[in-house]
């Protein structure tokens, strides 16, 4: 079968993803990685994740969301309690399967619960009904206690005391304790692919098609009978899922789970639409690639410590620079031209 | 046969009645124009045939259905699209890919043959490709299948709005000034790829048009609007010799 440009662009994504997953396998296995950075790996790759479900949404729908750290919160916390209440009694990958599955789904119905009354709406509502809702879930999530015990399961604002027998599963602000560790970095990697697969896909489809005729023309859109509100859901529940999926490696790549704004709030949602608006908007592989190079970069420069975030927005300034202004984006296109006719020769 | 049949359409923006009691009768396979100075109200007549704006009065049918009241989308599920007069192509999307929304609901598959490429997304999207190939070649677009449609000159752009819209498979083909902004050449080329679409599918078509000599060599009828009233309708050479008409036009420039 011939290779169309298309399938051509989206298979050296995955290749990027694979080749980069490999050089630090080596590195890894000839000792060249640092504790540190090793444990940077999964936080990157799903920062990297949610890069991509939060372009699907902004890039390829069209519309803004400020509140993915709150379907990552509602992956991370529904995965948590169910891989917390099942960790006795269930074999390990089987439990985190369906914590997977349970976190993402979790976090699709909230996404289809948001979309039905704002995705009606004609205009851009979406922004601040996400961002409400990001930080009504991280605050409800730090104050809500949950547990059981002899008499039942009992759910409160205050905190209480367990009669004989139980467990406590959310214990208010100090979160879910003891989540098991069973996100790693080549599940984290998986995940990716997987995500990539079905968000391109998704792009180059019927379907995919629909979605981004609402994005550049709404009217036109229903004048051939696009279904605008059905399209506007499926891209934002599935955006939505695969935050989702994110939180759960997020809550099984660390055993307590506490709704702070350092990991659910606002400003996580803000930092994740910068991830996609460097990486370009609508450009899936330029989110993965912006979220991994973002993240790791001021962890890198801790070191520096004074000149870290002095360094950090240098960077930023550069890469926003090189991505959209009109001039470097001749230099560059030059050069790949030119580079593309060397290799056609 | 009738296929659109429009009565006593009115709509009023405050106190402006942009169309007052406007009717319209249309034949299976007739090239029907209207025409009427700026502001007369022809946009906003298409607008309340497809939906856009729900009139205040009147009944709409397209064959024997009522249509009025019904959304943009279930219009033209039922068989008018149209085109724009300030165009509204999917801008970011490849030539194809605008004829292939077009053609969304003439195929199908499921969404998650959409999100997995399963066997039936490559053979549908073969067919779509080929269906869409042809309505591309109608207008002499095939080249440009994989331009963005950004990138079109604007006369092209006119004529992939036209391809798009008829994707759809319509009954009723709405085009609103397209020749616009179309040089004598350009203008010429378009009256018969126009005659042609009519021919080969057999499509009805209403254009609003201010070129005289685009209406007088291809419509056969004409509707001439004025401050959102009809001021007379008929066959062509009548109503565009109608010293009403005239003054009408004079009166605007
Ligand atoms: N949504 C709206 N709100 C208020 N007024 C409107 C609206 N749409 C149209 N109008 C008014 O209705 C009148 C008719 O406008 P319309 O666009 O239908 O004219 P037209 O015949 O298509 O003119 P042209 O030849 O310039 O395209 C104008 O006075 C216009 O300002
Ligand atoms: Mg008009």
């Amino acid at each position: 079968m011939k290779l169309t440009k298309v399938s051509k662009r989206n298979l050296i994504t995955y290749g990027i993803v694979i080749a980069f997953y490999i050089i630090i396998q080596i590195l890894n296995l000839t000792g060249n990685l640092s504790s540190h950075m090793e444990g940077l790996l999964v936080p990157m790759t799903y920062y990297s994740i949610v890069a991509v479900a939060l372009n699907l949404t902004v890039g390829i729908l069209g519309e803004l969301s400020l509140g993915h750290a709150g379907f990552m919160c509602i992956g991370a916390f529904s995965a948590s309690l169910f891989s917390v209440a099942t960790k006795e009694t269930m074999n390990g990958g089987l439990r985190f399967f369906l914590a997977l599955v349970i976190g993402t789904v979790m976090a699709a119905i909230f996404g289809f619960l948001i979309g039905i009354p704002v995705l009606r709406l004609k205009g851009d509502y979406l922004a601040i009904v996400t961002l409400a809702f990001g930080e009504i879930i991280k605050n409800i999530l730090a104050a809500v206690y949950l547990g059981y015990d002899e008499a039942g399961l009992h759910i409160s604002f205050k905190s209480f005391v367990l009669q004989g027998e139980g467990k406590m599963l959310i214990n208010g602000a100090m979160g879910i304790q003891g989540t098991p560790s069973d996100s790693s970095f080549t599940i984290a990697i998986v995940i990716l692919l997987i995500s990539l697969f079905i968000v391109q896909n998704l792009v180059n489809s019927r379907d995919g098609r629909a979605i981004m005729s609402i994005r550049d023309n709404r009217i036109a859109s229903e004048s051939v009978g696009i279904n605008v509100v059905k399209y506007k859901m499926l891209a934002f529940v599935i955006s939505a899922a695969i935050a989702g999926t994110a939180g759960v490696l997020f809550s099984h790549n660390t055993s307590t789970l506490t709704a702070t704004s350092t990991y659910f709030g606002y400003n996580v949602s803000i930092m994740i639409l910068v991830y996609v608006v460097l990486g370009g908007i609508g450009n899936i592989r330029g989110s993965v690639i912006a979220a991994s190079i973002l993240y790791i970069l001021p962890e890198m420069l801790r070191g520096l410590s004074n000149y870290r975030m002095l360094i950090y927005s240098i960077v930023l300034i550069v890469i926003m620079l090189i991505n959209w202004a009109p001039k470097a984006i001749e230099v560059r296109e030059k050069y790949v031209t030119l580079l593309k006719r060397r290799f056609a020769k | 046969m009738t296929l659109l049949d429009v009565k006593n359409l009115s709509i009023s923006f405050g106190g402006l009645r942009a169309v007052d009691d406007f009717n319209i009768s249309i034949e299976e396979g007739q090239l029907y124009g209207l025409i009427g100075p700026n502001g007369a109200g022809k946009t906003t007549a298409f607008n309340l045939l497809t939906g856009v704006y729900k009139p205040n009065e009147g009944i709409i049918k397209l064959g024997d259905k009522d249509i009025t009241g019904l959304s943009t989308i279930e219009i033209n599920k039922a068989g008018i699209a149209r085109t724009f007069q300030n165009i509204r192509l999917f801008k970011d999307l490849s030539v194809i890919d605008n004829v292939k929304v077009g053609l969304h609901n003439q195929f199908s598959y499921s969404t998650l043959s959409s999100v997995l490429h399963l066997p039936s997304y490559h053979k549908v999207e073969k067919e779509m490709d080929e269906k869409a190939m042809e309505l591309l070649k109608v207008f002499g677009l095939e080249e440009h299948r994989d331009y963005l449609a950004s990138n079109l000159p604007y006369g092209q752009q006119r004529k992939l709005e036209i391809a798009r819209a008829l994707a759809t498979n319509p009954k009723l083909l709405l085009l609103d000034e397209p020749a616009a902004g179309m040089n004598p050449n350009e203008t010429g080329e378009l009256m018969e790829t126009i005659q042609f679409v009519r021919e080969h599918f057999g499509m009805t078509i209403l254009l609003i048009e201010h070129d005289m000599k685009l209406v007088a060599g291809i419509c056969e009828e004409l509707t001439v609007l004025n401050f959102g009233r009809v001021l007379t309708q008929g066959p062509t050479k009548e109503v565009l010799s109608n010293p009403e008409v005239i003054k009408a036009y004079i009166g605007d420039e």
